[in-house]
């Protein structure tokens, strides 16, 4: 790495703390929207850190594939999904965030002490091989990870197959149990839910 | 203060810790199904920043932690497909995306 380390220092400083208070955004903030184009930001700075750490291809791909990809899905589910509606009150809600809350802190405060106190053994940064991480995860690719990576793409196939399958509509010219001819038409219209609520 | 060399990776494994944590908590909490993904999401990103400050303090010689890091990615992309899909299909069933009633499997 050829940056200075005070230059370092300072990026990483902000991109965590982008990333730590957009993260809390994306969890408290009430606008579902607003959660949705701030974990774009928190992705974009998981981004920079990559890039802190001399991966630049895989900067990339997180990039592309969550700003790029998994952000406007998720942008496109709330535009399908988005209904404002009153929640039912839970009554024991206090209780809910309280033991979740505790849970979380616990478990945080595990992980950084054991980050903290773990002696790790580090390799001296000197031979950092930088540029060269992109012909390394290539060579990786198409030599001892060859499976792992032919599976990926079955496993891609199948996701799409899936999505697809579970998210279309049944095409059918008529209705059951009207027997009216379906309009084929994109938007959603209200109909009767299946899976009626029995309480 | 001693002069640093490069930034510890304790600092990277904190920020990681921190952001794992919120995703837990986001999955607790959330009354939303799509913000119940997006806390997934964000929890894989910090198993994705673990995975990648030890690929490049532990292991920069054989960068095995950013293939690792690569296929984590491929399989967040499948599982948000998936799971969106799956929340489609029970919006319109249920014409709700609040998840206390998704109770199908509760007896």
């Amino acid at each position: 790495m050829s940056i200075a380390i005070t230059t370092q220092i300072i990026c990483f400083t902000i991109l965590s703390l982008v990333i730590l208070i957009g993260a809390l955004g994306v969890v408290l903030l009430e606008s579902i929207v607003y959660s949705a184009f701030l974990l774009g930001g928190v992705f974009m700075s998981v981004a920079g850190l990559y890039l802190l750490l001399n991966a630049s291809f895989v900067a990339a791909a997180q990039v592309l594939v969550y700003v790029g990809a998994v952000n406007v899905l998720i942008i496109f589910a709330i535009m399908l999904v988005n209904k404002q509606e009153d929640l039912k009150p839970i009554n024991d809600i206090k209780s809910r965030r309280i033991i979740s809350t505790s849970i979380c802190l616990t478990l945080l405060s595990l992980l950084i002490r054991v980050d903290l106190t773990n002696i790790w053994s580090l390799s001296s940064p000197q031979n950092s091989i930088g540029e060269e991480s992109t012909i390394r995860i290539g060579e990786h690719l198409f030599s001892d990870y060859l499976l792992p990576f032919e599976v990926a793409s079955v496993l891609l196939l199948m996701a799409m197959i899936g999505a697809i399958v579970l998210a279309r509509r049944d095409v059918m010219s008529k209705d059951i149990s009207t027997g009216l001819p379906v309009d084929q038409e994109l938007i959603e219209k209200s109909s009767e839910p299946l899976l009626t609520n029995k309480n | 203060m001693m002069s640093l060399e490069s930034i510890p990776i304790q600092a990277f494994l904190i920020v990681s810790s921190a952001l794992f944590c919120i995703g837990i908590w986001g999955l607790l909490n959330s009354r939303n199904a799509v913000r119940v993904l997006m806390s997934i999401e964000l929890m894989l990103n910090a198993v994705n920043i673990n995975l990648m400050a030890f690929s490049s303090y532990v292991d920069n010689n054989l960068i095995q932690g950013q293939v690792f890091t690569i296929f984590v990615i491929t399989v967040a992309a499948a599982e948000a497909a998936v799971g969106l899909a799956i929340l489609l299909s029970l919006y319109r069933n249920r014409v709700t995306v609040d998840m206390e009633s998704f109770n199908l499997l509760k007896w």
